[in-house]
């Protein structure tokens, strides 16, 4: 069994706005049901329940992500994704439900700047309205970075957590540079 | 710029994170029909110069397909909702008669 790696060796960058690094790898598995049926294998697979729209919940190592009407992201350690999805499968054997484990498929980043740093970061590459009173802590934004679909979310502290998928990963990582790079502008309110 | 509401997500989406669809409800003409038909439900689209249904899709987001009613002068936006819908809502409808009063229906 070869080693799994991340797409960029952990890269890192940074500049005045705030620092861009490549995460360690995580396990994703993509969930798709209705979801009046997934609840209970949710809570069974990571032991959390089932997220509102746009919504992540997080419970230290694990959360669970709104991505849309019927699917949803699970995020566990790396080596617990395969686990996870026998799980699913085992508690939603009869229905009519997907469960992938897609950790190898992804890149994810973490932008962490003071202040605000992150969300202008962000606003120079998404055409999501970033500003504090639409997007905060706990919300999922799938959205468009520059030429790529990504998605990301803010934890408490303003650092935001990015994904997006792993051939793109150099793309996207040389965008969040760039974007930290440069005097902030100070749109945003310091949230 | 059109903006435009996931009816799913509820997102605000700028048209560059949207992928467009076309004229929307529109009837699929298939085997059995005449020709006639199927040629009109191939080729024929309505074009109006003002109220216009369209199909969109949050091609950067939730990816799922909607529907949104605009001006296509002046890109007033009339309302979005959701693609399982066979005949546009009453609330959309109202809203854009209160908008423009003389429209005469969707062609």
């Amino acid at each position: 069994m070869s080693d799994a790696v991340t797409a960029l060796g952990g890269a890192r960058a940074g500049g005045p706005l705030a620092t861009v690094e490549e995460a360690p790898l995580r396990g994703m598995v993509t969930l798709r049901g209705d979801f009046a049926r997934v609840g209970g294998a949710v809570r069974e697979a990571v032991g959390l329940g089932m997220p509102k729209t746009r919504q992540i919940l997080t419970m230290r190592d694990r959360a669970v992500a709104w991505m849309s009407p019927d699917e949803l992201l699970l995020l566990m350690p790396y080596g617990k994704a395969g686990a996870v999805v026998t799980l699913l499968e085992g508690a939603l054997e009869g229905a009519h439900f997907l469960a992938v484990d897609v950790s190898d498929a992804r890149a994810c980043f973490r932008i962490s700047g003071s202040g605000s740093g992150a969300r202008e970061v962000l606003a120079r590459l998404c055409p999501a309205d970033l500003s504090p009173s639409v997007f905060g802590p706990g919300e999922v934004r799938r959205t468009r970075l520059a030429q790529v679909p990504a998605a990301f979310w803010m934890d408490d502290s303003g650092d935001v957590t990015l994904i997006c998928f792993r051939s793109v990963a150099r793309y996207a990582f040389d965008l969040l540079a760039n974007a930290a790079e440069g005097d902030a502008v100070g749109f945003f309110p310091a949230s | 710029m059109l903006i435009l509401t996931c009816p799913y997500c509820g997102i605000q989406c700028d048209e560059t994170e949207l992928a467009p669809g076309g004229e929307a409800h529109l009837k699929r003409e298939g085997p059995g029909s005449s020709d006639a038909a199927f040629e009109a439900y191939l080729f024929e689209r309505a074009n109006p110069m003002g109220v216009h249904f369209e199909r969109w899709r949050h091609a950067n987001g939730c990816g799922k397909w909607f529907l949104a009613v605009r001006s296509t002068t002046t890109l007033e936006v009339y309302g979005t909702y959701k693609a399982q819908t066979p005949e546009p809502p009453a609330e959309i409808v109202a809203a854009i008669r209160a908008r423009v009063p003389g429209w005469g229906g969707r062609a």
